[in-house]
């Protein structure tokens, strides 16, 4: 019996599990002496539920353990243990045994396979009748006392409601859950790499070369793993060149949109801006390689500059710039409305005109909310990926010239991970200890924006 | 202090009369010009960043248009073929369908070939799979001679297109003068067409440029998207009910709430590390599957969904609450048969929303090594599979000349897909949404 059948048989008796709950309960309510607490809908969910919970729970530990199981039971057969020297030479040896018995391959290139098949075949068949055996006696010995419990004066709204509110605070145990997994993964693989490299070495190296050498006497084999030119070439793209393009263009279409532009227009504009940030990033990627790549290129060339290269920094800052402009603008718009309408109102019944008003008032006021608003735009544009993989390229470049090539974090993180991969290599692991920086770094950040503008925006409540 | 008063009203210092403002005197009027002038200029520069965004995003756009519509046209050339039983080395008689799919059909271009060895370079070397399929249908097509047409490479689908310019020094150009000449004669004697290219639509991943489709990236997009909107969807409203309807206020809800708030504005990419460390890592799931994908995606999702969900609920006024609660619901009854049914079109609008961004998410696929070159679609949740974003990544790649269409082409259909759910998005939101 697969897991997948079980999960099928389950949900079936489930049903008629509630069906039968429900029709006792129905009985209840023909008799007109019985106060009957619940709705029948009620005594139904009960049962259901006392019956297919922990029949799932088991039905999932099935389905996480079988295969262990079954691989312990081969194992054991062997004289100490199959004698493997690693690790993936015993899982390659029961992949092959495992294929064997489902008859998926025909013979076996291990002869101690051949052996072994019966075995598995004969340990799966009997941990399958187990743990199905167990689900269903589980969900009979679990329909029986909810059934049994049934009576007009039965509170099983308030006990299927309880089952509610611990599946309610369940779901929102995922997100610490989630953050908790993030933050565990990056540190676990981080440490591991800092026994191999030294955190001083990571954190202001000049060289990043994250080759390991798979000989000792091999050139080069040293590796670098200085991450400086990284977080250089993240700032420089991510915090200087989009922040150049996307502040003055997002503060500037937000003053327009909020002060100037009729309601009319405002409706239209609006969502369009809103468009670019809907536009997937590895379609900016590729606009940026493709087509505004060359052109920087070829600006930089006029420009006298020898040595423009083909994936710039420029290039990939220029796009992410664009793309961040409706961040910017929206977090700029937020910061305009929340400035108390009387300023605005003093300052034109002064007799200034629209744009000094903006100017010497408005933005002003605005400037701590705006300047939150910049931070998450900044910590969005240093972990962006796709640009900076497809258009910056890979080149660990320590210069401030906009036409070379640099190299960010993100992009770093993804060439160390496609491809082939060992869990042990510092190379590898270099990449978490990048996500590790990543993630701090832009935690602080989103933190400490918010914190502004959470600020700001009491100051003017 | 009236000290003060009185030596204000006896002589004093004198105070020189103000003279009222001349606003008709030159500098004055200089003076106003100058302020309307700079008034304007802001507005202008107002107007132009939009324009420079509007602009940069018709650029994009009209870009993407322009090198992608072709994708979806594909050149064919007409060639005779004979279908030889001994070229296939099929036996006499009536072979089994087992037979007919083991025939050597790349064989039956043969005697083409031969009669002119540049076709060689004009018809796909996938071609043969056409006149399989012709032949499984109507095996009386043996030892018959049928004329038919063939998918042609990528450099004739490019010359029959246009997109290779022919003045260029041969050296040059990607197709040489033999093949432009060939090109040439066959234009003349008309066994060229251009057709809708379905290959494009039905096929997978591919070397060759003509024979490659997003089919099978579409298809581990789609696979993708239904696991994470069967996880994200519920546990994401399920967490918003609790945290806007039932959570108690106190520092463990606190924590809760930080925690979705900066999940929300984690680098997607930090995402695919988890995926990498924790699904396939350490619960031991396969690599490339829509599966791990999808769950990846969800907890990206989540925070997503929460947010849009708990603003939902926010805006049922509370006299919806009240009134339930005055005729005796529960408060589990409140929310499960009152306020959820009102907040629902908000919560799908913002699940639309986050879904969208999940479907064009590249970053966390690649870390989950979603990036395998695949010739088929997948089969199942299990199976390795790639994504229309990480396809597009994949084939942007691509130094082939062929490819730069197809990835336009792939662009195309992901952004017709992402607004489409959009549009869902907001119709949704006006259909359905009512100002409390």
């Amino acid at each position: 019996m697969s897991p997948a059948l079980l999960l099928l048989i389950l949900l079936g008796l489930g049903g008629l599990a509630y069906g039968m709950g429900r029709a006792r309960a129905r009985a209840f309510a023909t008799d007109p002496r019985a106060a009957v607490h619940s709705r029948p809908v009620y005594h139904g969910a009960f049962v259901a539920a006392v019956a297919l919970l922990p029949a799932l729970l088991l039905l999932a530990a099935w389905a996480l353990l079988a295969d262990g199981l079954v691989d312990a039971a081969v194992l054991a057969r062997l004289p100490d243990g199959g004698g493997f020297e690693t690790d993936l030479a015993r899982t390659a040896f029961l992949t092959e045994v495992g294929e064997l018995a489902r008859g998926d391959i025909p013979s076996a290139f291990d002869p101690r396979a051949a052996e072994l098949a019966p075995v598995w075949r004969a340990a799966s068949q009997r941990i399958g009748w187990l743990f199905g055996g167990g689900v269903l006696a589980l969900f009979a010995v679990g329909a029986l006392w909810a059934f049994g419990r049934l009576r007009p004066g039965f509170r099983a709204r308030t006990a299927v409601e309880r089952l509610v509110m611990a599946a309610l605070m369940l779901a929102s145990l995922i997100a610490i859950l989630t953050t908790l997994g993030i933050v565990l993964s990056l540190l676990f693989e981080s440490l591991r790499f800092f026994r191999l490299v030294s955190p001083v070495e990571f954190l202001s190296g000049l060289t990043w070369s994250p080759q390991t050498a798979i000989r000792a006497d091999q050139v080069g084999s040293s590796g670098g793993f200085g991450a400086v030119p990284l977080f250089w070439g993240t700032i420089f793209i991510g915090a200087i060149i989009a922040m150049v393009v996307a502040i003055p263009l997002g503060l500037m279409s937000a003053v327009f949109l909020t002060q100037y532009a009729p309601a009319a227009f405002r409706r239209w504009a609006k969502p369009i801006l809103e468009v670019l940030a809907g536009v997937p990033t590895v379609v900016y990627g590729f606009f940026a390689a493709l087509t505004v790549a060359p052109l920087v290129r070829q600006l930089g060339l006029s420009l006298g500059i020898a040595e423009a290269s083909a994936e710039s920094a420029l290039a990939a800052g220029l796009v992410m710039g664009i793309m961040i402009i409706p961040f910017v603008s929206s977090m700029a718009d937020d910061a305009l409305a929340a400035v108390p309408a009387a300023m605005k109102d003093g300052s034109l019944a002064m007799g200034a005109t629209v744009s000094e008003t903006i100017r010497r008032v408005l933005i002003p006021a605005a400037l701590p909310g705006i300047a939150g608003g910049v931070l998450l735009a900044v910590s969005r544009a240093i972990g962006e990926t796709m640009i900076v993989v497809m258009a910056a390229g890979l080149a660990a470049n320590l210069t401030a010239n906009p036409f070379r090539s640099v190299t960010t974090v993100t992009a770093q993180i993804v060439a160390l991970l496609t491809g082939d991969q060992e869990f042990d290599s510092a190379k590898t692991l270099s990449a978490f200890a990048l996500g590790l920086v990543l993630f701090l770094v832009t935690l602080a950040l989103n933190i400490y924006a918010l914190a502004i503008v959470k600020r700001y925006r009491e100051a003017y409540d | 202090m009236t000290d003060a008063g009185i030596a204000l009203a006896g002589p004093g210092p004198a105070v020189p009369a103000r003279t009222a403002t001349d606003w008709k005197s030159a500098a004055m009027r200089a003076r106003v010009r100058a302020r309307y002038r700079s008034e304007q200029w802001f507005r202008a520069l107002g107007v132009l960043a939009l324009a420079i965004a509007g602009a940069f995003l018709l650029f994009l756009l009209g870009t993407i248009v322009r090198d992608g519509w072709r994708a979806f046209q594909q050149t064919e050339i007409e060639v005779p073929i004979r279908f030889d039983r001994a070229l296939l080395g099929l036996p006499e008689g009536k072979p089994g369908p087992q037979q007919l799919q083991s025939g050597d059909y790349a064989n039956l271009l043969d005697p083409v070939l031969a009669a002119n060895p540049g076709m060689g370079r004009a018809i796909s070397e996938g071609a043969w799979v056409r006149l399989r399929t012709m032949v499984m249908k109507d095996p009386a097509l043996l030892g018959q001679e049928r004329k038919v047409w063939l998918t042609a490479t990528s450099n004739f689908d490019l010359l029959a297109k246009g997109s290779i310019d022919r003045t260029a020094d041969e050296a040059d150009r990607r197709v040489s003068d033999r093949d432009i000449a060939l090109f040439d004669q066959l234009g003349r004697e008309g066994r060229l067409r251009t057709g809708f290219n379905w290959q494009f639509l039905t096929g997978s991943d591919s070397t060759v440029p003509e024979l490659a489709g997003i089919w099978g990236a579409l298809k581990g997009s789609l696979l993708m998207i239904l696991v994470t909107l069967g996880l994200a969807f519920p546990v994401g409203v399920l967490a918003a009910v609790y945290l806007e309807e039932y959570a108690p206020r106190n520092r463990w809800t606190d924590i809760v709430e930080v925690s979705i708030n900066n999940l929300a504005a984690v680098p997607s990419i930090i995402f695919g590390l988890l995926g990498l460390a924790v699904f396939l890592n350490v619960l031991g799931m396969p690599r490339s599957a829509p599966v791990v994908g999808g769950l990846t995606l969800a907890l990206m999702t989540l925070p997503v969904i929460v947010i849009a969900a708990r603003a939902a609920l926010k805006s049922v006024p509370p006299s919806i609450r009240d009134a339930a609660l005055g005729i005796g619901a529960s408060r589990v009854q409140v929310v499960f048969h009152h306020v959820l049914p009102l907040a629902l079109p908000g919560i799908m609008t913002g699940t639309i929303i986050g879904v969208a961004r999940a479907l064009g998410e590249t970053a966390p696929l690649l870390m989950i090594g979603m990036r395998a070159f695949l010739t088929d679609a997948p089969d199942g949740f299990d199976q390795p599979a790639t994504a229309l974003p990480v396809q597009i990544f994949i084939w942007s790649d691509n130094v082939a000349r062929g490819f730069v269409e197809k990835t336009s082409g792939a662009i195309i259909v992901l952004l017709l897909l992402l607004m489409a759910l959009n549009a869902i998005a907001i119709w949704l939101r006006n259909r359905y949404e009512v100002r409390w």
